[in-house]
């Protein structure tokens, strides 16, 4: 019985903590660039909206869910225009992105009600597949999962040792010392702006694809500002993330798993604690020590301007 | 001359008004399309606007958050709304604060118990067909676990699971009814792992009662037996889906549109049960033996004839002390304020 729990907790926090993990992927890359978009949670639902409806009609999936991908980065060009370009507030053109994307889907959705379409299943990887209870929860997952996977290697690398990746640190730590080397702020800001808009419309795909095929109006429940919170969590940091996305996913399942065993933990603390690891996060990473290491970038949400000093 | 057309423009200005239709807010919780609650209140809608065609002219807001209730309200009630209907519990108070400044407006509160001059509460008797679909649970569950997805701990809620588990005992005594907390109306993925919980603990039938279908999709796919609630969510597990307790609120919509056109409406505390048709059971499926769907139509009848009252004595709660004698029913009061669970139910009602 317990061991049945511990791997079902385990199977169900992956599950659950992959859409977490797409998403703040992306805003990792947007952040890390020094453009805050809290506009997730309207991406994802476009994205959800924009998978389900493709694989409904198409009935090819690759398809749905590269459709779903160029809608978020869509939405997030848009957030690019007006916070790089236009150099509006990020925090109001996000909110902004949020009521589109909810507006939206559930407007174009309304058709998509109740409709079943294709989606994903999971595929045992060979020989991996078959390690006892390990197997199980990692490897005999869908396709998605694994992508969730590979990501995270690949944009670690990506981050810390390669050249293009130290140029988009360099945007969001110090953006007129990149302009002085040559790096071209505005394009790069706006290049991964869009890329962390394909991260979540990713997100929403797997939502309405693999987690629960289905569409309903605002199924990502808030999964969005999840994600934005995780960021921080993991301090801008990939590997980190992916700890903090299948922690935050394990909580959302074990909550039910303790109801059933009767742990006398309320749920509703439960549910608190990662938001209080998150603040507790936060503090530690204020101090000023502690800033240069694991703080926020440092240009984070700050228009850049050749004119004016900022 | 002059006199004479102001006459005649002030008597087409007035016979307009009369023939104007009337109009008929709806505010919702969520969204029209969460193919839960919202959906079957938007059915309700949809149903009365066709039902009165020219007559009346409805509209809806989705997804007002509470907050905002009081401005939204006010703006309906000074666009010409004659009848306003918000659709949830939360909204109760801020119904009844915008309904004083509106003496001429009728305020209408669904599941709320406040009243006034001018605003009725209603709601459906959910909790006779939830006996029933427990008849349906008790008989179908070869393990004797029935997993029960539930949102949050109101006595609505509890009442509901009481009534859900008392069906399930009457028929298999040896049943239990596991209850999981959401602590969300909707939140389709967190719905879903609820009822994967409950399925990986050894529940083979799953009955969920928060807004969306994801806890029905997860059983189907589990291949384990479900039961739905607000809507017939038979399409998202076709092939273990049993049944559903609904609403039908066009049936109260009509009436009560048509007691304003009428000129008699009146404030009350509506609570109807199967007898108004307002709440219902879904059709079974095939899944379900005759013999059960015949005990279940056999039991309908007899609540909708009074002979049969869900919470008739003796109940006794998880811990084994008899709280309603024999020969005794609960009266309304203590069902609206029920906050402690019938013998057989398996959880805790979070205090």
């Amino acid at each position: 019985m317990n061991q049945d729990i511990i791997t079902s907790t385990l199977s169900g926090a992956l599950r659950a903590g992959t859409p977490l993990l797409f998403a703040t992927l992306g805003e990792i890359l947007a952040e890390r660039a020094g453009v805050l978009n809290l506009g997730l949670e309207g991406m994802m639902l476009m994205g959800a909206f924009t998978g389900f409806s493709v694989s409904y009609i198409t009935g090819n999936l690759w398809l749905a869910v590269a459709a779903a991908t160029l809608v978020g980065g869509l939405m997030a060009s848009l957030h690019a225009f007006m916070s790089i370009t236009l150099r509006v507030n990020q925090v109001v053109s996000g909110l902004a992105l949020v009521f589109l994307g909810e507006g939206l889907s559930g407007f174009w959705g309304h058709g998509f009600v109740g409709m079943q379409a294709e989606s994903f299943s999971s595929i045992k990887i060979p020989f991996l597949g078959d390690i006892p209870y390990v197997g199980q929860i990692v490897f005999d997952r869908d396709i998605l999962v694994y992508m969730g996977y590979i990501a995270v290697p690949v944009i670690w690398w990506f981050l810390y040792k390669t050249t293009a990746g130290m140029n988009l640190r360099a945007v969001g730590e110090s953006p007129e010392a990149a302009d002085a080397r040559g790096i071209n702020v505005v394009l790069t800001r706006y290049i991964y702006t869009v890329i962390g808009g394909f991260f979540s419309g990713l997100a929403g795909a797997y939502i309405s694809l693999a987690y629960t095929p289905m569409w309903v109006q605002n199924m990502t429940a808030g999964r969005g500002w999840i994600a934005v919170a995780l960021v921080i969590f993991a301090i801008w940091d990939p590997v980190l993330a992916l700890i903090g996305a299948y922690a935050f996913g394990g909580i959302s399942v074990l909550q039910f798993s303790f109801q059933i065993i009767q742990v006398p933990i309320p749920v509703n603390i439960m549910n608190m604690f990662p938001y209080l690891f998150t603040i507790f996060v936060m503090l530690f990473a204020s101090s000023n020590k502690m800033k240069k290491r694991f703080g926020a970038p440092s240009a984070l949400g700050v228009p850049y301007s050749r004119e004016e000093k900022t | 001359m002059k006199k004479y057309l102001l006459f005649v423009s002030l008597l087409v200005v007035g016979l307009l008004a009369f023939a104007a239709p009337l109009k008929v807010a709806f505010l919702y919780v969520g969204p029209v399309g969460d193919d839960g609650w919202t959906y079957a209140q938007n059915l309700g809608r949809l149903y009365v606007q066709n039902y009165f065609g020219d007559k009346i002219q409805t509209t809806y807001i989705e997804s007002v958050p509470m907050a905002d209730a009081v401005n939204v309200l006010k703006t309906l009630a000074q666009s010409g709304y004659k009848i306003i209907y918000t659709t949830s519990f939360s909204y109760m108070e801020q119904t009844a604060q915008v309904a004083k400044l509106f003496p001429n407006v009728i305020f209408e509160n669904c599941s709320g118990y406040l009243i006034g001059p001018n605003m009725s509460a209603y709601f459906g008797r959910i909790y006779e067909p939830e006996f029933l679909t427990g008849l349906v649970a008790g008989a179908m569950t070869k393990t004797n676990k029935i997993g029960y997805v539930a949102a949050f701990p109101t006595p609505e809620v509890v009442r509901g699971i009481n009534a859900f588990a008392l069906g399930v005992q009457m028929v298999n005594p040896k049943a239990t009814v596991q209850v999981v907390w959401v602590n969300d109306w909707y939140n389709p993925p967190t719905e879903k792992e609820a009822a994967l919980s409950l399925i990986g603990a050894g529940c083979d039938v799953i009955k969920s009662e928060t807004d969306s279908p994801a806890p029905l999709q997860a059983a189907g796919s589990k291949g384990v037996y479900c039961i739905g609630y607000n809507t017939d969510q038979s399409s998202y597990a076709p092939k273990t889906f049993l049944t559903a307790s609904v609403f039908d609120w066009g049936i109260y919509y009509k009436n009560d549109i048509q007691s304003v056109l009428d000129g008699t409406w009146k404030p009350q505390n509506f609570w109807g049960g199967l007898d108004t048709g307002v709440v219902n059971i879904a059709p079974m499926s095939d899944l379900v033996p005759p013999q059960v769907q015949k005990l279940v139509n056999a039991m309908k009848e007899a609540m909708k004839a009074h002979t049969l009252n869900v919470f008739a004595g003796p109940i006794y709660d998880q811990s084994g002390k008899l709280m309603v004698p024999s020969g005794q029913n609960l009266s309304d009061q203590a069902l609206l304020s029920m906050n402690w669970f019938v013998k057989g139910v398996i959880g805790n009602i979070p205090k």
